[in-house]
């Protein structure tokens, strides 16, 4: 049998540090899409609380913590980061732990990084900890959630990997070398 | 020009896709005849004033969206769900 290498969807590209901002990629056991039926939103959410610590989470917004998280993705629909999860009664799931490419954008800086590639509103009071948001980042469909003070985490199409990281460390380059002005 | 989503907040118009007329929610009957479903698939009015759109949120929660807004001060109105607007029709 032919022994395969499991690659992230970063792998050797990350980590980067530019100026006072570091971008790392973020590896989970397993990353769940998770929609309730119609009818089923307080079940399922009492089920996925039971199974990982985080009730589902409301439009906007992130429930749990790092590496047992579940992040608002769309309409009826939730990702949850972390550990594998059991079929929930009265949920669509799929299994979407190859699709992601996840990374963190951190330090001073990171929200004037996050700035040049999205037109989300960033301000600290509007976006807050806890938030998430499914917007545009450099024109590609991205998953933006904020985790800490200047601490961001990004997820993107896993094959757009590349072009998610030749962008952000573009925006890295740029404001770090503003800084330097 | 931004569009406040029900379920996003305020977001820029690049986030959106403009499908059309809101009239495409209220689908005639089958049977309902040559003349009516002629006028709902090719006719369409071409307001000075105020419109009801569909637009889809594709760069954000992919929710379809009731946009009330004026073609003569671009001024958004109203921003509804797709969906709740067909509940309320019920
Ligand atoms: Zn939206």
């Amino acid at each position: 049998m032919i022994e395969l290498l499991a690659k992230t969807p970063c792998d050797g590209l990350l980590p980067r540090t530019i100026g006072t901002v570091t971008l790392t990629e973020i590896s989970f056991e397993a990353i769940t899409s998770v929609a309730p039926l119609t009818g089923q939103e307080d079940a399922v959410s009492g089920t996925l609380k039971a199974q990982m610590g985080a009730a589902f989470p409301k439009p906007g917004r992130t429930t749990g913590k790092a590496h047992a998280r579940a992040v608002w993705s769309g309409l009826g629909q939730a990702l949850v980061l972390g550990p594998a999860l059991q079929p929930i009664p009265g949920a669509a799931m799929t299994d979407q732990t190859d699709a992601w490419a996840c990374v963190a954008l951190e330090g001073d800086g990171a929200r004037d990084v996050l700035a040049r590639l999205t037109p989300l509103d960033l301000r600290p009071s509007v976006f807050r900890q806890g938030h998430a948001a499914r917007t545009e980042l450099a024109h590609m469909s991205a998953v933006l959630m904020r985790t800490g003070e200047s601490r961001y985490g990004i997820m993107a199409f896993r094959s757009m990997a590349k072009t998610l990281v030749h962008d952000v460390t573009e925006a890295m380059t740029s404001v770090a070398a503003r800084t330097r002005l | 020009m931004r569009i406040d989503c029900p379920l996003c907040g305020p977001r820029d118009r690049r986030e959106f896709t403009y499908q059309g007329d809101a009239l495409a929610l209220d689908r005639p009957d089958p049977e309902a005849g040559f003349g009516v479903w002629n006028d709902y698939l090719h006719n369409r009015d071409n307001p000075a004033g105020p419109t009801r759109e569909l637009w889809y949120h594709d760069s954000g929660c992919t929710a379809w969206l009731v946009v009330t807004r004026d073609t003569v001060t671009h001024e958004v109105h109203r921003v509804e769900l797709a969906r709740d607007v067909k509940e309320a029709g019920k």
